[in-house]
Order: C-alpha cells, then sequence, then structure tokens
C-alpha cells in the first residue's frame, strides 16, 4: 500500500483522538477475548455535499458529515458487532466488550505487538472533491447544464440536475496486525428532463461520475454532454409505442446494460449466498453457466472508476477475479468470513455501507469481455425482436435465480433494422441459463458511465458494470402488446 | 456513552430529550447568530439490538445507537441544509456554519420558508408508539431461533435458511424552528423475520414473513412467523412459466400496498409542480371506482405510521384522499404546496396511515379468488419498472394461476404489465384482509385486466 494513504488515515482518523498503536493493540486485545477467532476496526470520516437545480435555478445544497468506528468479533460463523459515532478510546472499549460478547468469555487474547500497513493499490488521487471547485462554480455548473438542456429543444420543460461529493477517509485495523488506510473520492453529476409535445410526457436521464474531482465533469464538456444525451433519451421516448410482451430475441447495448451480468450472475456468485448454498449457483464451480463467448470479471482495480478500491472494507487489496471464463464458472467473490469458512482466500470483496453497518461479500466494477462480433452485423442477424440500450435499476432472487431489469430506451428490430422506439419495459429471465442463450458477443465493450449503486440487506454501495452489444437467443419482454 | 447501552437503558429519558432539545435550540440560536432569518432543526437518537440465528446457531448479534442533527437555515428567500452525527457545541457550530456557506450560494425562491405558524402542531396526544423493550442477548436469540425452528419442523422439504432475526428499535426524535416550535416524539419499533428455503426436485424456492410492532407484546409469535414463511415457501415449489395472455390479476396484500405507493407518488406535491406526474390536474375527478375509499390516520394508537406533527411541525389531521373515487387532496409539505398556491396538508415525510378500506362487500381473499375466478394471483413483486410521469407499469412476478377461483399451480419468471391511471380506473375490489405492517394499509386488489409476459 501506498503509505500515503496509511498516513493520511491515521492523521484525520486516529490523531485527533489521540489513537496511537498502543491503543490500538489494547483495543484489539480487548476484544480477542475468549474463542473469538479474528476481529477488527473500521475508522470512518466521511464528508458529503449535495447541490440541485431545477426551476433553472439551484435551490438547495446540504452538506453531511458522518463518522465513527465499528467493532466486530468473529467466532466460527458468529459475528458479534457493535459501533460508535463518537471516535474516543472509552467510548471503543464499550463497543468491544459488546462485539465480543457472542464469543464464550475466557482470558483476554494477545493483540499483535506491531502493526504492518497492508498493500493496497493507487488507483485514484486521494484528493478532496468537495474543495476541488469552489462553490460559486458548482452552481454555475449546474446553470450552464440547464441552459444547455433547454437549449437543445423546445419541448423540454423541466430540468432537474444534481452534483453530489463525497471525501471519505478510512482506516481498517485487524487483529492479525495488518492496518490499511483509503482515502476514497467520488463525485456524481446527474441530469434529469421532461420533454412534453401533443399533451404527452416523457422523461430522459443522464449522468456519470467517479473516484476524481469535479474537474472531470468540466473536461471534454462532459457536463453539458450529460444534459444532451438526457434530452436525446427524452424525446426519443415521445415516440415510442407500446412494448411487445412475450419471450423474444433481445440485443443489449454496450455499457450500462451490464446490469443484466450483475444481476443475473453478480449477486448469486457472492460468497455469503454459496457458503450458505441459499444461491441457485451454489456447488457449481467448473460448471458451464454461459455460452463459450462469455468471460466475466469483476475488477476492483480499474483506475478512477466508481467501482473501485484500492482496499476493501477489510483492507484486502482488490483484485480482478474472473467469475466466469468462456462459459465455465470459475469463481466467487469473497470477503474474510466467507473466504475462511469456505477454505478459499479473500478476493478483496468485503465491502460495508458505512462504520455501522457490518462488511459483506459486494461487487466492484462487473463486466463482459469483448466479443468478436461487429455490433451492426448482431443486429442485422435479428428477425424480429428488442434492442435495449439504456435501463433503470434492476433486482434478483439469488435462490430462484429469477432476475429483471428495467428497459428506460429500446427499439424494435424488423427483418434486421433497428425501427421504432419502444416504451420502456422490464425484462425478467433466469440467471443460471440467460447466459446459455448468449449467441454474439460484441467487440465493443463499454463500461458504464459511473452512476451505479447496488442495495444488499439494506446496504447502498457504489459500483460499477460494462459490457459489449450482445445478444440473447430468448428473453422474455414485459410490454403490453401481446 | 457509546456503541452499548447497559441493558435497560433508554434512550428517551428526561436527560437525553433535555440534550437533543438543548442542540436543537443551540442549533437555531447559532443560525439566528449567524444571520439567518429563519432556521429549523431536527435532531434524533437510536438504539438497538439485531439477532440472527440461522440453521439454529447463532450468526450476528449487532448493537445499534445512532444520533444526528440536521438543519436547514434561511437567508430572506435563500436556504441551506447541513447534517452531522457529532452534536457537540463545536460539531453544531461548523454544520450551522456549512448550512449558512450553501445559502451564500442557493437562488431566492420565492416559496422557500418555515411552516405557516398557524399549522403547527400544539396538541401532541399520546398515540402509544413507545413501548421500550430490552430482552437479553439469550432471549433475543432464543425467539429468533423458535421461529426458525418452527419452519424447520414443518416440512421436510424446508432445507436451508436464509435466518431468523429478532430486531428492537427504540429512538427520540426532537423538531425546533424559529417560529418558537419545539415538539419531540419517542417510539419504539421490534420485529421478528424469517425467510427459509424450500426445496424439491426441480429446485429451490425462497420467501419470508415478519411481524413489527410497537408494543412486543403484539408482535406474533415464533410459531405463527415460522409456520407462515414455510407455507408461503413451500407452495412456491414446482413454480412454472406461464404464456403470454391477458387476464385480471389479484395482488396480495402484502404487495398491494404498492400499489397505493405509486398513487402517493403521483399525487406527492414534488411531483406535481415539476410536472413530473401522470396525475397533474386531478383534483376533483373520478380516479377509481366510486366504492374506492383512501384516507389518512395519523392519529391512530400503536400503528406504524402515527405522528402528532409532521417534519416541519404543521399538525397533522385525518383526512379522505380519496372519497366515492374522486380525488379530494394531494399530499403537500409546505414548499411544494405555496408551489401549487395550496396549503400543506401536513405531509411534509409523507403519509400518515394511508388506508384503503375493503369494499362494501368486505370480500377476504377466498372470496377474492372467487372473484378474480381466472387470472393471476402476485405474491411477489420485483425491480423498479414503475414509470411515474407516464403512469407506464412494467414489473417481475410470481403468484399463482388460478381457474375458477382456485388456485391452479405456482407461478414465475412472468411480467405484469398496464398503465396506472387505467389501473387505478380498473380496480375491481379491495379486500378486508388488510395488512396493517407498514404505513399504507390495504387489502389484496383486484385489477380488471393486465398484460401477462411469460413464454
Amino acid at each position: 500500500m501506498s503509505d500515503k494513504m496509511l498516513t493520511l488515515a491515521r492523521q484525520s482518523l486516529l490523531e485527533p483522538a489521540g489513537i496511537g498503536d498502543r491503543e490500538l493493540a489494547r483495543l484489539i486485545g480487548n476484544l480477542l477475548a475468549g474463542r473469538v477467532d479474528y476481529g477488527d476496526l473500521y475508522f470512518q470520516y466521511s464528508r458529503h455535499e449535495a447541490w440541485s437545480l431545477e426551476e433553472g435555478k439551484v435551490k438547495s445544497g446540504s452538506h453531511n458529515i458522518e463518522q465513527g468506528v465499528g467493532v466486530r468479533a468473529v467466532a466460527g460463523e458468529k459475528t458479534g458487532f457493535a459501533y460508535s459515532d463518537d471516535i474516543v478510546l472509552p467510548a471503543l472499549l464499550d463497543a468491544a466488550a459488546a462485539a465480543r460478547a457472542i464469543a464464550q468469555q475466557g482470558a483476554e487474547g494477545r493483540a499483535p505487538a506491531v502493526f504492518r500497513g497492508a498493500s493496497g493499490l493507487q488507483l485514484y488521487q486521494p484528493v478532496d472533491p468537495l474543495a476541488s471547485l469552489a462553490d460559486d462554480a458548482k452552481v454555475k455548473l449546474l446553470e450552464r447544464v440547464e441552459a444547455e438542456a433547454r437549449a437543445r429543444d423546445p419541448r423540454v420543460k423541466q430540468v432537474m440536475a444534481s452534483l453530489a461529493g463525497v471525501h471519505e477517509v478510512v482506516l481498517v485495523v485487524r487483529s492479525d496486525g495488518v492496518i490499511a488506510g483509503d482515502v476514497r473520492p467520488l463525485v456524481r453529476l446527474n441530469v434529469s428532463v421532461i420533454v412534453e409535445a401533443g399533451g404527452r410526457r416523457e422523461q430522459g436521464s443522464h449522468g456519470g461520475g467517479g473516484r476524481f474531482t469535479y474537474d472531470y465533469f468540466l473536461q471534454q464538456d462532459r457536463a453539458l454532454e450529460y444534459a444532451r444525451e438526457a434530452v436525446r433519451q427524452a424525446l426519443v421516448n415521445l415516440d415510442a409505442v407500446d412494448a411487445p410482451a412475450g419471450t423474444m430475441p433481445v440485443v443489449l447495448g454496450p455499457g450500462w446494460p451490464g446490469i443484466l451480468l450483475h444481476e443475473a450472475i453478480g449477486h448469486g456468485l457472492e460468497g455469503d449466498f454459496n457458503r450458505k448454498g441459499t444461491s441457485a449457483f451454489a456447488g457449481r464451480l467448473g460448471e458451464r453457466v454461459a455460452s463459450e463467448q462469455c468471460t466475466v470479471v469483476d475488477d476492483g482495480t480499474i483506475p478512477d472508476r466508481r467501482g473501485s478500491l484500492n482496499v476493501d472494507d477489510e483492507g484486502t487489496p482488490t483484485q480482478k477475479t474472473v467469475l466466469i471464463e468462456n462459459g465455465i464458472l470459475k469463481g466467487y467473490m469473497q470477503d474474510t468470513l466467507n473466504a475462511r469458512l469456505m477454505g478459499v482466500a479473500p478476493t478483496g470483496n468485503g465491502r460495508r455501507e458505512s462504520y455501522a453497518h457490518l462488511p459483506m461479500p459486494r461487487m466492484t466494477n462487473t463486466y463482459m469481455l469483448a466479443g468478436k462480433h461487429d455490433p451492426g452485423e448482431i443486429i442485422a442477424s435479428v428477425d424480429k425482436g428488442l434492442y435495449a440500450v439504456n435501463f433503470g435499476g434492476g433486482q434478483v432472487d439469488i435462490t430462484s435465480g429469477k432476475f429483471v431489469f428495467s428497459a428506460s430506451e429500446a427499439y424494435l428490430i424488423e427483418n434486421g433494422k433497428i425501427t421504432r422506439p419502444v416504451k420502456g419495459a422490464t425484462l425478467i429471465g433466469n440467471g443460471p441459463d440467460v447466459l446459455t442463450r448468449v449467441s454474439m458477443v460484441g467487440n465493443d465493450l463499454q463500461l458504464d458511465p459511473g452512476v451505479g449503486t447496488c442495495g444488499k440487506e439494506g446496504q447502498s454501495v457504489p459500483v460499477g458494470v460494462g459490457q459489449p452489444t450482445l445478444k440473447i437467443d430468448a428473453l422474455t419482454v414485459g410490454g403490453t402488446q401481446s | 456513552m457509546s456503541g452499548v447501552p447497559a441493558t435497560g437503558v433508554a434512550v428517551t429519558d428526561k436527560a437525553t430529550r433535555e440534550r437533543l432539545a438543548a442542540a436543537v435550540e443551540f442549533a437555531l440560536a447559532e443560525a439566528k447568530q449567524s444571520g439567518a432569518t429563519a432556521a429549523e432543526a431536527g435532531a434524533n437518537i437510536s438504539q438497538g439490538l439485531a439477532v440472527t440465528v440461522r440453521l439454529g446457531e447463532v450468526e450476528t448479534v449487532e448493537h445499534t445507537r445512532d444520533k444526528g442533527l440536521g438543519l436547514t437555515v434561511y437567508f430572506g428567500q435563500r436556504t441551506g441544509s447541513a447534517s452531522t452525527t457529532d452534536i457537540s457545541p463545536e460539531a453544531l457550530r461548523d454544520t450551522v456554519r456549512a448550512a449558512c456557506a450553501i445559502a451564500k450560494h442557493t437562488a431566492e425562491d420565492d416559496c422557500a420558508g418555515l411552516a405557516d405558524p398557524a399549522r403547527l402542531a400544539t396538541h401532541f396526544p399520546d398515540l402509544g408508539l413507545h413501548y421500550p423493550w430490552h430482552p437479553d442477548m439469550s432471549q433475543a436469540i432464543e425467539l429468533a431461533r423458535a421461529a426458525e425452528t418452527a419452519a424447520r419442523e414443518t416440512d421436510a422439504r424446508i432445507t436451508n435458511s436464509e435466518g431468523a432475526s429478532l430486531s428492537t428499535h427504540e429512538g427520540l426524535e426532537v423538531y425546533g424552528n424559529t417560529h418558537g416550535f419545539l415538539g419531540s416524539q419517542a417510539s419504539t419499533r421490534h420485529s421478528l423475520s424469517l425467510s427459509v428455503i424450500a426445496q424439491d426436485q426441480a429446485g429451490m424456492q425462497r420467501d419470508y414473513w415478519y411481524s413489527v410492532a410497537r408494543d412486543p407484546e403484539r408482535l406474533e409469535s415464533p410459531q405463527t412467523v415460522g409456520h407462515e414463511a414455510a407455507r408461503r415457501t413451500l407452495r412456491r415449489l414446482g413454480s412454472r412459466q406461464l404464456s403470454t395472455r391477458e387476464c385480471p390479476v389479484l395482488f396480495e396484500a402484502p404487495i398491494a400496498s404498492s400499489l397505493l405507493s405509486h398513487f402517493i407518488s403521483a399525487v406527492r406535491g414534488s411531483s406535481l409542480y415539476r410536472q413530473a406526474s401522470f396525475l397533474l390536474d386531478s383534483l376533483g375527478k373520478p380516479l377509481f371506482a366510486d366504492f374506492v375509499h383512501l384516507h389518512e390516520q395519523p392519529h391512530l394508537k400503536g400503528a406504524l405510521g402515527s405522528a402528532a406533527f409532521d417534519g416541519e411541525g404543521v399538525a397533522t389531521q385525518a383526512r379522505d384522499l380519496v372519497r366515492g373515487g374522486v380525488l379530494q387532496g394531494y399530499v403537500l409539505d409546505s414548499y411544494s404546496a405555496r408551489k401549487l398556491k395550496m396549503t400543506t396538508t401536513g405531509n411534509a415525510g409523507g403519509v400518515h396511515n394511508l388506508t384503503l378500506d375493503p369494499g362494501p362487500e368486505s370480500l377476504d381473499l377466498g372470496q377474492l379468488l372467487k372473484r378474480l375466478h381466472t387470472g393471476l394471483l402476485v405474491t411477489e413483486l420485483i425491480g423498479f419498472g414503475v414509470n411515474i410521469v407516464t403512469g407506464d407499469y412494467s414489473r417481475g412476478a410470481a403468484g399463482f394461476w388460478v381457474e375458477n377461483g382456485e388456485i391452479r399451480y405456482p407461478v414465475e419468471e412472468i411480467t405484469i404489465a398496464g398503465n396506472l391511471r387505467q389501473m387505478f380506473r380498473q380496480l375491481l375490489a379491495a379486500g378486508s384482509d388488510v395488512d396493517t405492517r407498514g404505513n399504507l394499509r390495504c387489502g389484496s386488489i383486484l385489477i380488471e385486466n393486465m398484460t401477462v409476459a411469460g413464454n
């Protein structure tokens, strides 16, 4: 790990509280009582800001500060957890006492004599995005976005835009003596428009972001491009006819439609569900779960991406994990607990929403590698089907394997040509077999623009997805035209 | 004090209440001193215990304890907001400073401001929301274990479990503004939940059940929760796809409330003034059949959505949203009301115990199945395919195919689609099997016709 990250994290989280290695050792010793196998402390400080524009004005802004420490003790399959939003030693000792109550009591355990830095990555700059642009410039940026959207088309009736930034510093201290720090910037800009024509109203939205400063939105006029794209989508929807209902060939566009992978296979390959045998993919390592053209990875190491992390929330460096290789199921995503119980190595997927939540296996950036087909050739191969290029959210039942994702921009394909736009519709499929029906994979891999948030057991974390254009021979499309 | 409360220590005692009230008043005074013309602040503190037992063994024990304060300052018609989890005077000063800094950059907004002082609550009836419960860890574990055991002993096909959880929660909220309003509400919320997995040669199915109440005495027994989770899971075994068709759809009570939620999204002030709703200009118009009565009951004793005042101190009151099928009012806070040249309906933060009365026939689920005759009973919905701007609706579903009023077989991997405006108009019956576990209370809902997509 870069010593820089660790030094910064110690400076912001430990020094103000007067906590040094001796105090950390005392806390860990306290936590390792009786039959506790291991434990950790997760220190976090974050500042979040959001500015939002509607009706041509930045009417509101907010600034939030969150800080605290999560304390965890693990004994076998049992986890005890407590947290404190006061970073002071007595409060942390109380939390440690509560967390370790999970295990049979006994003598205090031995704490590591020295803490050693984890070997993390440096995928993004340890910057504070909130300070990267003056407040009036943030307001001006949103006003420019608004003006650009309105200038595109007189049918634009409403423009809503928001700019958000997070400056987060975390420090993980583990009972095995590993200490890891990370400084995680995150920014996001979103534009949403409502257009109206002939009494019909439709919406469109677009946005982007990642682990850098607000400068990203100013470069190459990206913010204005988001506005143009939101207007384009909304105008397309003004002409949309009812979506078809039934099972048909579906071609998914590149980039954000990779939400397919996140829902259809990603969640089902998280270690906790597989250890417990509750996933439709449990016990299927080495089996064919996709066509030969499909190779899918989860990669937390892509520089500057929204889903990337230098170390995960348990201090494990992130990595590129092959989930499916040429159609064969190769691996699961693991945190420390589930890796230990399954007898495999952690994969850097232990994530948590905040100090007040327990870590669990979560995705980072999940995508399918490029194939050999030209996207035009893929569309030309479909007689009658759906071409879906933009999506809202998705969801999965990991036990039955059924998953959905909802298209917000889609077209009919008729005789190998894209014809009319259709209204949004939910697509539903079965995770363990949907990828076996992928018959063509494009050569146009794209990652999403940096807007994904994944929810699991009430915890939200930023993630990324991506894929090339791909064709699924049969998928159920939930329109109204039967 | 910190991560861990000693058993039995309340977060709602007099000292805590005074500490939170002092934090609110301090923040308001700081705001005024910084030049704000008005300000409002809300502070909260809560604590709880959550234990999960899986396959008979303890899996997690979590102690929760949270606090925070959020405020909004007004400089004339400009606003700024900030929040903090640290309520020490120093941190509160920083928070006020951050809010004021933001207000320097936001635009003048005619409609910004505190609620009308004449509308602020002056009566604070006991709504029966506060039943502190501090089971010790072993008691909490035993309750969760009993629920899971009951489910596992129901049938050999219950082969696995995602665990049973018992959780307790106690919280105190204090809200104040520079009109001189200061109100507080202590409340509790306890729950017992369980998700189990059944397996047969065709595969695995999962379902769940939960009980939630302000008063732990009113929680369903672990046996009831266990048996219901098992029943719901077992009945899904052998699910198959339907072919694509149009048919009537019956939404089972626990998920029917999602239709009320979409309705509220469409008549909420913020959707209306942004013109982001398919129900613009619907006041006084018939949206449903004339038997439909939808109303708010904010002062219902012990209910999960009860409150004496809303998020800006405005007194809540019982009222009809839909009577005789006709829309009687929108869901407004002070800001959106001013935008629409109306007055607030006391809904800053949402509705309070929105209730769909059973129709005049007061049909139970069995009678509703007879009324459905041949069609789809939906028991689970997944995904987010609801567009409030257009009313277009398309979601993933699972449930049962029904013929001649009898459940024939479970179905999955299908979607149901329609348009909410038409679905509301085609609401044929609302059941007496009202689910009171949330803030949106209704029985099962029968819709005349939707498109089902399958194979």
